[in-house]
């Protein structure tokens, strides 16, 4: 585990591309981590301040404000039980015990074998068939106690696999259009190289 | 600004005057109307975060609860501050504050002087609504060596993460994790070194964030205080030093407008700890025998007289003087050139510049360099010189009132702040410099011309553009490195006063009173008050009877002539030569050639080690007096505790030498010292008694003081630690402007000699070409050195003192990064570990200055060649 | 229902998603249209369709787009982060009719003349963000998106953002925040409209899903026509998102202010009746945030102005049933603990007061309450939202702050027997 694979540095630097402003591709960036490890490790942390020349406390103090930014290991499949109200309605808290017995651990734990973790979601959007349960956010919805054990079962099975890409990896495309090359340079080594910088604009908080 | 935009708003149902931009929070302030807050800090932009600060507000709407610390005041608004609505709000927070914070007050460094303590015994209900469990967190973690992190007691108002990140320029804390969950922190093992974490402690509302220096060390109320200058470098913060039972326990900030605006460098804070060293000296030493006073002095003048009598007055040298203060580098002035009969004084290492570029050049102040429209840094990391200078121009460039063009031989870390930055090749400076201020084209255009200095003609030419713009300059200018002459500097002195006579200057030099030493007249060729011997020696024969025959040796004459056995007696007032002087080996071989050296010193340096004898001296804290910053600001030390065992006051020292060799130098305390200086040196004459009194808590002066009256401040560190001043010197806004003249402030002051002015240094300096096999030695000071203050830090991180070469340089020789390598300098040879870091300029080799060296490393002393323009080396794989 | 479909018209279809399916039923036609008017024509016609924002402040979109500084650089954001708990209406229009989504987003682009046009949407609606990233690639190369569109002269780059869960940057300034790669801190009104200082400082407009969804409908059959259809200031249709203790749960387009929340939840072409024919007893009107309504306030119109003056919100367009065997305790602490958990943590009593109200309300369903809690509680609330009122007032930055209270206090107002209960019987009644 470095920081980016070669290949994923390219798309690394299309993303930043997309932006006016280099930070905006923080959270891009993060995704584009867990894709490639799983979690955001603390070396991909590192790359990506880099890339947007930011401290790596700032990448971590962002990343760990969103909740799907995972800066600890999660398990290959993150099972989500929303139990906000239109799913507790539904009975998504007797659902969410009998996924803590199916897997033998409690929520916000990982089983052993790393395969997966258990959290209690917040509104997931999928109220129309609660309770509302994902993997890695592909969507089950309605399910009962059986149907939460042939879900495990398919995903220990791999049968689901074409469905389900490991935790980490969201969207499975990207934009692959009108990608322009990243505006970070390539830093000069040791050059006499000068520059001139743009004044930073004022942030929030200007008076 | 004008009058015209004022207007007026109600606070509380009363009229006052506001200005437009103000903020609500510091209308009430002006007003005297106190309104609870805890984010907002009047030094860093506010963020409305913890809401304790809501008042009502007239708007549109009606009356709406707002943040007072974030809303400006607007024409006609009205303000509610004491409304049972606000009231009750601010209660509110208070508890909801309350909830998640221990009540561990009584074991808490903050218990006492905690602003969420204070405002909850005030307005606070006595009983907690609260029975749930409350957020745990491990006790303190360690952000760093010096700073822990109690985050139980954390209120999230994120001063301190503002300030890491918005003044200090260092994001290496920052919050982490979401509402109640919200902890700030660093990123895995990166500690929090920046120098300037210290202050995240003074601005910490809680007791979050602690020193481990004054873990549990006392109490507030057990703190006795007064206000004094750090000396720590040449900046001159205005800090408040505390101590219990005789003992510095703490130092904080003051919110001095035009000089550190609150803030310290953790080398100025923890400086305490340097008085209770192991090092410290406190009875003198003949031999390294303790003796008495008696012994020690009759050891010294006996010498001294046989000097006289044998070698010549020429044959005694005193080295060192910056690090005291005025009146005690005055005394010791007039002991050598009145009573010793030398002028060989010299307060300056040869680490600092040319007198008259100190004295002699128009100065512009810390503000006015603020407020100038484009600064052009010339030398060196000013971050490592001057921390605060950096942060004061760091946020004159956020707030966009300046520009930066930065010429040095490497990035440094106003790099990236810098409107512009030309890396050169080092020692070549003025070649840069004279491009870009001498007139007419370059030769970019043609594309004919060579790089100067290994500056592109193209840039020199936007450079130049940036310079030519600009409605005025001020240029700030220092040692880049120590293995460059000070020569160059000078040169770049006097191509811009030759080319651009409005533009002014800050020098930056590193020992504290270095200015206020050569305003005393500790430098061999200057007497009191900024003239020359020439002109002056008259002037002082009609005051102190006799004045020695001009001009004297600076240090690295005497250091030489000491090697060579012609001098006879050494001494060093508070000076340690072998670790300051660029070249190690001269100072070394001069303190062991037989003269006899007088350490007259608080610490055991390397040099005190080499003396015959030592004469223990207070130090800061310890002795009262004046010192005078790099802008040339006098301002007050404070006497806060006794010296310890026998250390004594430099100025008594002289004054017994004095008495031993038959002189009287006419003083029997400091105070008659500085009644002297003002009735003697016109530098000083308007530095009346009652202004040298009220300097103790003012800002100080920036002589030669024209009018007589110094502006009082309003401070009280124990009630808002710190972090208020009510009075704001108004930037005078773009200073520098008159390129054509230097504009004259105020009247004149009484006849007196001519003064130094800095003059042009016609002789063109000839830097041999760097060969192609040799790479040009870098040799810049570093904040965290091995000097006496920072040696308490020692679990801080300092660079050690590698080698460090850009890799194609590395390549070139063959050799990798960590290797052992031959490295030769006309200095001599010497192993040396080396290291590959690219954003040093290919063709250089840069070793820090004088810091810690372990097992295979090389001084940059060591290789420094005295006497050369530049230093090159040549690298060889071992 | 006669009434016409705007944003739902091509759900019928299994392919509804793809650009071959867009095109053939229409789609981009109105972008084309569009760019053949001046971008003051197609802000005429969005100002005349009134339609109103259907992100949850319900704000006239075409007042917002005239509100815009004037400035060389704006950027235009849409909001697609629908994290308002029992809302998924725009998960389906994201997911099935992405193309819609991109030609609306591009018309207002082109409407505001941006210089550049994001859409936000919620990092979890993975399948959402494919299918987006997927309508922006086809539609680049459609020729619908970046230099010269449709040789229009009108050049306009459009970047899919994703989101990383956290319901604040909802919120819109917090979701610039984010988008600008930071924290999701909201910003402070004033200064920070972002009609005025928006992304990087420059103006934005940010708009909902479906309020751009409705767009190429708008164009098409011009804002006259969309007008038409509902009352006063709520015009046209609107998308319900209809769950909780309903038969037929789902999303329904209806005319606005036509229906009513009996009607939406009743009629067998929408929600069907309450499950086991229950009585409702209560439901929550407008999202998570809104105060709670009785079944006595189920007459009332689907219409903006009429659900506020009632004393709630229409919000983001979805209704939560609750019938007569919910526990309203439980029911309120849940939607406390949501507030708990997603409040930024920025503001002392959203972030401190949450948590709070969050343990206290656990407390009394496991049966651990005390009678004077309920002041506390009360209390707690009237410190986050002086006065405890609706629309609120707020100590908060944001109203996320003064939306804690909603469910917290009105659940106590309208059902304190219930918490009485609890407290003195010691546990749930329910379970
Ligand atoms: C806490 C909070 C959460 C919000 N969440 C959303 C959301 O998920 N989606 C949305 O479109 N608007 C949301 N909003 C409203 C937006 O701030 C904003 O008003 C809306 O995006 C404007 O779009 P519209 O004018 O098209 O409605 C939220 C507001 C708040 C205060
Ligand atoms: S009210 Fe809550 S969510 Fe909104 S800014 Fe304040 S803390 Fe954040
Ligand atoms: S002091 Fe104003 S919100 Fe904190």
């Amino acid at each position: 585990m470095g920081g980016f694979t070669p290949d994923n540095l390219v798309k690394a630097k299309e993303i930043i591309g997309l932006y006016p402003k280099a930070r905006s591709a923080l959270i891009p960036l993060c995704h584009l981590a867990q894709s490639q490890d799983g979690w955001l490790t603390p070396e991909a942390i590192v790359e990506i301040a880099d890339l947007l020349d930011l401290a790596p406390a700032e990448v971590k103090g962002t990343a760990s404000f969103y909740d799907m930014l995972h800066t600890e290991p999660v398990g290959r499949y993150l099972v989500g039980v929303c139990t906000n109200i239109a799913c507790m309605l539904g009975g998504a808290y007797e659902l969410l015990e009998h996924c803590e017995d199916r897997l033998g651990i409690r929520c916000g734990q990982t089983t052993k074998d790393g395969k997966f973790t258990l959290e209690e979601t917040e509104c997931m959007a999928g109220c129309d068939g609660p309770p509302c349960v994902t993997v890695n956010y592909r969507y089950f919805l309605g399910l009962d106690n059986q149907g939460i054990d042939q879900l495990v079962d398919d995903l220990e099975a791999g049968r689901l696999d074409n469905e389900i890409p490991p935790h980490g990896t969201v969207y499975r495309n990207s934009r692959n259009v009108g990608l322009t090359a990243s505006p970070t340079q390539e830093p000069q080594a040791g050059g006499k190289s000068s520059q001139i910088a743009q004044p930073t604009p004022t942030k929030r908080g200007a008076k | 600004m004008t009058d015209d935009d004022k207007f007026l708003i109600k606070i509380d149902g009363a009229d006052y005057e506001a200005s437009p931009g103000e903020l609500i929070i510091e209308a009430c302030d002006k007003a005297g109307v106190h309104v609870p807050r805890f984010c907002y800090h009047p030094r860093m932009k506010p963020v409305g975060m913890c809401r304790m600060c809501l008042v009502e507000v007239s708007g549109p709407r009606g009356m709406s609860l707002q943040p007072s610390c974030y809303m400006p005041v607007q024409p006609d608004m009205e303000i509610v501050t004491e409304s049972d609505k606000v009231k009750k709000a601010q209660d509110g927070v208070l508890e909801f504050l309350l909830i998640n914070h221990p009540l561990d007050c009584p074991v808490c460094d903050k218990g006492g002087e905690c602003p969420l303590q204070d405002q909850t015994l005030t307005y606070g209900p006595g009983e907690s609504r609260f029975v749930e469990a409350k957020r745990h967190w491990a006790k303190p973690i360690a952000l760093s060596e010096l700073i822990l992190l109690d985050r139980e007691r954390c209120i999230q108002c994120a001063r301190c993460t503002r300030f890491a990140e918005e003044v200090a320029g260092d994001p290496m804390i920052d919050f982490m994790a979401r509402g109640d969950s919200t902890e700030v922190n660093i990123f895995d093992d990166n500690k929090f070194t920046s120098y300037f974490s210290g202050n995240t402690v003074q601005i910490c509302p809680v007791g979050a964030l602690t020193a481990t220096p004054y873990r549990f060390a006392s109490r507030p109320w057990d703190l006795e205080q007064a206000e004094s200058t750090c000396v720590g470098c040449a900046t001159g913060c205005r800090m408040v030093i505390q101590s219990s039972q005789d003992k510095l326990i703490r130092y904080l900030g003051i919110d001095s407008d035009p000089v550190n605006q609150s803030w310290l460098c953790d080398k100025g804070r923890f400086g305490y700890l340097a008085n209770y060293a192991e090092s410290r000296v406190v009875t003198p030493q003949v031999d390294h025998q303790e003796v008495s006073w008696k012994v020690a002095v009759d050891h010294v003048a006996r010498a001294i007289k046989e000097a006289l009598a044998t070698t010549g007055p020429e044959s005694i040298g005193i080295i060192g003087g910056s690090r005291l203060p005025n009146e005690d580098a005055y005394a010791w002035s007039k002991l050598a050139r009145s009573v010793f009969g030398t002028n060989n004084v010299d307060a300056q290492l040869g680490d600092g510049l040319d007198p008259e570029v100190i004295v002699g050049l128009p100065k512009a102040t810390i503000d006015e360099t603020c407020a100038s429209p484009l600064v052009v840094l010339v030398g060196p990391d000013i971050k490592e010189e001057s921390p605060i200078l950096f942060l004061r121009l760091k946020g004159a460039i956020d707030r966009g009132t300046t520009r930066v063009l930065e010429i040095s031989p490497n990035p440094t870390s106003m790099t990236k702040y810098s409107a512009m930055s030309l890396f050169h090749r080092p020692g070549e400076a003025h070649l840069v410099v004279n491009s870009l201020v001498t007139p007419g084209p370059t030769k970019a255009g043609s594309g004919a011309g060579l790089p100067v200095g290994g500056v592109e003609l193209a840039d020199i030419d936007r450079a130049r553009a940036l310079i030519e713009d600009s409605p005025g300059v001020v240029f700030v200018l220092g040692r880049a490195s120590m293995a460059d002459s000070a020569q160059i500097v000078t040169q770049c002195a006097s191509k811009v006063r030759e080319n651009l006579p409005g533009a002014r200057f800050l020098t930056v030099v590193r020992r504290a009173n270095t200015h206020g030493a050569l305003d005393c007249g500790l430098s061999p060729n200057l007497l009191p008050g900024r003239m020359t011997i020439d002109d002056a020696r008259g002037y002082y024969e009609g005051h102190w009877g006799q004045v020695a025959q001009g001009p004297g040796m600076s240090t690295g004459e005497m250091l030489a002539r000491a090697a060579a056995g012609s001098m006879a007696v050494l001494i060093l007032l508070g000076a340690d030569p072998v670790s300051d002087f660029p070249s190690r080996s001269l100072a070394k071989k001069a303190l062991e050639s037989g003269a006899l050296v007088v350490s007259v010193t608080s610490h055991l340096d390397e040099s005190a080690k080499l003396a015959g004898v030592i004469l223990p001296t207070t130090t800061f804290g310890e002795k009262g007096g004046t010192t005078t910053n790099f802008e040339g600001r006098v301002s007050s030390l404070s006497r806060k505790v006794t010296g310890p065992g026998q250390a004594f006051d430099d100025w008594t020292v002289a004054v017994l030498l004095a008495k031993e060799l038959g002189g009287d130098l006419g003083f029997s305390s400091q105070q008659d010292i500085s009644e002297e200086m003002e009735r003697v040196v016109p530098l000083y004459s308007n530095l009346k008694p009652h202004i040298w009194t009220s300097l103790a808590q003012s800002d100080g002066v920036v002589i030669p003081l024209y009018g007589d009256r110094v502006v009082p401040r309003w401070f009280d560190p124990i009630a808002t630690p710190g972090i208020a001043s009510l009075v704001h010197h108004p930037l005078r806004p773009g200073t520098g402007v008159d390129k054509e003249s230097d504009p004259v402030r105020g009247e004149s002051l009484p006849q007196v000699p001519a003064r130094v002015e800095f003059s042009e240094v016609s002789r063109e300096l000839s830097i041999p070409t760097l060969d192609a096999y040799s790479l040009r030695l870098m040799a810049p000071k570093v904040l965290y050195d091995r000097g006496v203050l920072t040696e308490p830090l020692s679990g801080v991180e300092r660079p050690g003192s590698v080698l460090r070469v850009n890799h194609y340089d590395l390549d070139r020789i063959g050799a990798m990064s960590g290797d052992r390598v031959r490295v030769v300098s006309s200095a001599g040879a010497h192993e040396a570990q080396v290291e590959v870091d690219d954003s040093i300029s290919k063709g250089t080799a840069l070793v820090a200055f004088n810091v810690p060296r372990s097992e295979g490393q090389v001084l940059a002393g060591d290789l420094i060649g005295y006497g050369e323009l530049v230093t090159d080396v040549r690298l060889e794989a071992l | 229902m006669s009434t016409p479909k705007m944003v739902t018209s091509r759900l019928g279809f299994e392919d509804s998603f793809t650009i071959d399916r867009y095109v053939k039923t229409g789609g981009y036609q109105a972008l084309r249209k569009a760019l053949k008017m001046t971008p003051e024509e197609v802000c005429a016609e969005v100002t005349t369709s009134n339609l109103l924002g259907r992100g949850g402040a319900g704000f006239e979109t075409g007042r917002k787009w005239s509100m815009l500084r004037a400035n060389p650089v704006r950027y235009l954001v849409v909001n697609g982060d629908e994290s308002e708990p029992a809302t998924f209406k725009d998960r389906m229009l994201i997911e099935r009719d992405p193309h819609q989504l991109v030609e609306g987003t591009l018309i207002s682009a082109y409407a505001i003349q941006a210089t550049q046009a994001f859409i936000f949407i919620r990092g979890e609606f993975a399948l959402g963000l494919e299918r987006v990233l997927g309508a922006v690639n086809e539609a680049y190369e459609y020729g619908a998106i970046g230099p010269d569109i449709f040789g229009s002269g009108f050049s306009v780059d459009l970047v899919v953002h994703p989101g990383a869960g956290a319901y604040i940057c909802g919120e819109e300034t917090a979701l610039l925040e984010s988008l600008e790669g930071k924290r999701g801190y909201p910003r402070i009104k004033p200064p920070f409209f972002p009609a005025v200082i928006g992304l990087y400082g420059e103006p934005t407009v940010v708009n909902n899903v479906e309020t751009m969804s409705n767009m190429p409908w708008i164009i098409s059959n011009g804002g006259a026509a969309f007008a038409a259809l509902g009352a006063g200031r709520s015009t046209g249709t609107r998308l319900f998102a209809l769950s909780g203790h309903v038969k037929q749960p789902g999303n329904y387009e209806i005319e606005m202010a036509k229906s009513t929340f009996r009607d939406l939840i009743y009629n067998p072409d929408l929600g069907g009746g309450v499950r086991r024919d229950n009585k409702v007893k209560a439901i929550i009107p407008g999202g998570a945030s809104a105060p709670w309504f009785g079944p006595d306030q189920l007459d009332l119109h689907l219409d903006q102005d009429e659900v506020a003056k009632a004393g709630s919100m229409l919000g983001s367009g979805s209704v939560v049933v609750m019938d007569e065997e919910t526990c309203m305790v439980r029911a309120a602490w849940r939607i406390a603990r949501f507030f708990h958990r997603e409040s930024c943590g920025q503001c002392t009593p959203c972030r401190e007061g949450s948590g709070w109200i969050d343990k206290i309300m656990r407390r009394i369903e496991d049966g651990y309450g005390r009678e004077e809690d309920l002041d506390l509680l009360m209390d707690a609330c009237d410190n986050i939202a002086p006065g405890v009122t609706w629309p609120p007032q707020q100590t908060t930055i944001c109203v996320l702050g003064p939306s804690i209270p909603s469910s917290v206090a009105w659940s106590i107002r309208m059902f304190r027997d219930e918490y009485l209960i609890h407290i003195k019987e010691g546990g749930c009644p329910f379970s």
